[in-house]
């Protein structure tokens, strides 16, 4: 049979000699690697004391966002939730009453929206396909969670603080 | 009549024989796909439809057998009829995919760009057209025009900022319906649809102005905002119903039923029942009856895969059988979580389907207490 790579081994199958019986010398040629490593160069690092700098195109935890008025952007279009390939985003639209200007930006909005982490692949698609500037993907993790509960994500917990309102819980969330 | 004469045309280099008096556009949907002009105005099963949007002109380049010389302007195919020997280039002829984007550019002037809002969104004739025939950029600098708010009853949405003035409904509502309440007022840049005196629209086959508008000016109240229409599943379903055909489309989502439409055929216009008369449904069928078990269910509709419908449906599934309670011997697993308890999306309480148009605020925060 033709073979499919050049790098094919044939299982040697002749019985052992009694150097290799004995099991010392591959033994030591083993721990010689292990501490071969030692004097490496360490590969981790020692978070969150210290923190590797981010990529600028870092594809971390979603954000929804806000306009200069400090209104909802998200108009639950949808489009996201049809790009997502994990299928984690839901949501539910409404229509935006007399004396919700306020708070929404559009005739409609989104009145749940939720991302479930525990789906998401952090691809960006959603991003992508945001029409309204509404879904970004900030540059920090998701913080991780003793609880699957707590890893599904609601609309409070995504959307940036209110410009008007909340001005120094947006500050800091900028770190500024 | 039977030994009427074909007249010979040629579309694009192909050539078929057709009746006297089909026009140039029956002629090229006959033939099918990319030969066939696109239309928002002109719809098969309306008579006198037509004429009104431009999206569907093609050019002649040879007028008849015996009248060789080409037509001077490009026509409207949908208002032109054959004659024999008549060539017609269509996406052959660099004039006519021109002048149709220009066309295109000149029905988005006032058009809101509100796809992401509009219910009409993914099944809109205006996107496609847009998509396929239309340039990227416009040059309108100017202020959209608006309009004031009509109020068209607790069926119908009308949203006039969005309407391209094709005058389907209204061929509809005079064919269809014992007495048409709504017509075009005004003139011009104007011209807006409404009803005379702010009347409700309430005949009985009033509902299928929704389907034959090509835009989302007029769209199905208790549908509103509920769900995008590919995150539905289309089922053909029917129904005894003594008013109409019953013959319909539900748009559903696990077992709730969001919307019920006509069928439609591949041009988007309303598929012919058995006995050859277009399957318009009643209002009844289509706003009162949102329960599953009001319906016959056929199966799954057939949706060109290149729609944005056809995204996550998946047919001819075949679910593997569960074998937990088997190997168990009788106990059912145990879930570590009911999404339920975590999500509030879909939360079984809340049955959007069944509310009479859009929620609101209220709808969410009611159920947030308990």
């Amino acid at each position: 049979m033709q073979a499919l790579t050049n790098r094919v081994k044939v299982v040697d199958r002749k019985p052992m000699t009694f150097g290799e019986k004995i099991y010392l010398p591959a033994v030591f040629k083993g721990m010689s690697i292990t501490f071969s490593h030692m004097f490496r160069k360490k590969p981790t690092i020692n978070y969150p004391e210290q923190r590797r700098q981010f990529s600028p195109v870092f594809r971390g935890l979603h954000v929804l966002n806000r306009d200069e008025e400090g209104r909802e952007r998200c108009t639950a279009c949808g489009l996201c939730a049809v790009a997502c390939p994990a299928e984690a985003i839901t949501m539910e639209a409404a229509e935006r009453k007399d004396g919700e200007e306020h708070l929404y930006r559009e005739e409609k909005y989104a009145a749940r929206y939720e991302i479930n982490m525990l789906r998401c692949i952090f691809c960006g698609l959603c991003e992508e396909a945001c029409p309204k500037d509404a879904i970004y993907l900030s540059e920090t993790f998701t913080p991780s969670n003793y609880s699957r509960k707590k890893l599904v994500y609601a609309k409070e917990d995504l959307l940036i603080p209110n410009v008007l309102t909340e001005a120094d819980d947006l500050a800091k969330a900028r770190g500024l | 009549m039977s030994e009427q004469q074909l007249f010979k045309v040629t579309i694009d280099n192909i050539t078929i024989e057709v009746a006297p008096g089909t026009s140039i556009l029956q002629a090229a949907r006959s033939i099918g796909g990319d030969v066939a002009p696109p239309a928002m105005c002109f719809y098969s099963k309306l008579q006198g439809s037509g004429g009104k949007c431009r999206t569907c002109l093609v050019e002649v380049s040879k007028g008849s057998e015996k009248d060789p010389r080409p037509m001077p302007k490009l026509v409207a195919s949908c208002r032109t009829t054959v004659m024999d020997g008549m060539e017609v280039k269509n996406i052959t002829s660099p004039k006519v995919v021109d002048a149709r984007a220009g066309v295109v550019e000149f029905l988005l002037l006032n058009h809101p760009l509100d796809c992401p809002i509009c219910d009409q969104a993914g099944e809109c004739h205006l996107q496609d057209l847009g998509y396929e025939h239309g340039k990227a950029g416009t040059r309108y600098e100017f202020q959209r025009r608006t309009f004031k708010k009509h109020d068209l009853g607790p069926y119908i949405q009308l949203h006039m900022t969005r309407c391209i003035l094709c005058y389907r409904c209204v061929f509809t509502a005079d064919q269809l319906t014992n007495s048409r309440e709504h017509g075009v007022l005004s003139r011009g840049d104007h011209s807006e649809i409404a009803t005379y005196i702010e009347k409700s629209l309430d005949n009985d086959f009033i509902g299928n102005v929704i389907d034959v508008c090509p835009v989302g000016a007029l769209t199905d109240k208790t549908f509103r905002f509920k769900n995008r229409v590919w995150f539905t599943k289309p089922v053909d379903a029917h129904r005894d119903c003594p008013t109409c055909s019953g013959k319909a489309q539900l748009w559903m989502r696990g077992d709730e039923v969001f919307r019920v439409t006509a069928r439609k055929d591949e041009w988007g216009e309303v598929k012919d029942t058995a006995d050859g008369k277009p399957g318009w449904i009643c209002n009844e069928c289509r706003f009162e009856k949102k329960a599953a078990n009001d319906w016959v269910i056929e199966g799954p509709s057939v949706i060109n895969r290149h729609s944005v419908i056809a995204q996550g449906h998946y047919l001819g599934l075949k679910k593997p059988e569960e074998t937990i309670v088997k190997v168990m011997s009788g106990q059912q697993p145990r879930f570590f979580m009911d999404i339920h308890d975590v999500s509030g999306v879909n939360k079984p309480n809340i049955e959007l389907s069944l509310i009479n148009g859009p929620a609101t605020s209220d709808v969410f925060n009611e159920t947030k207490k308990d």
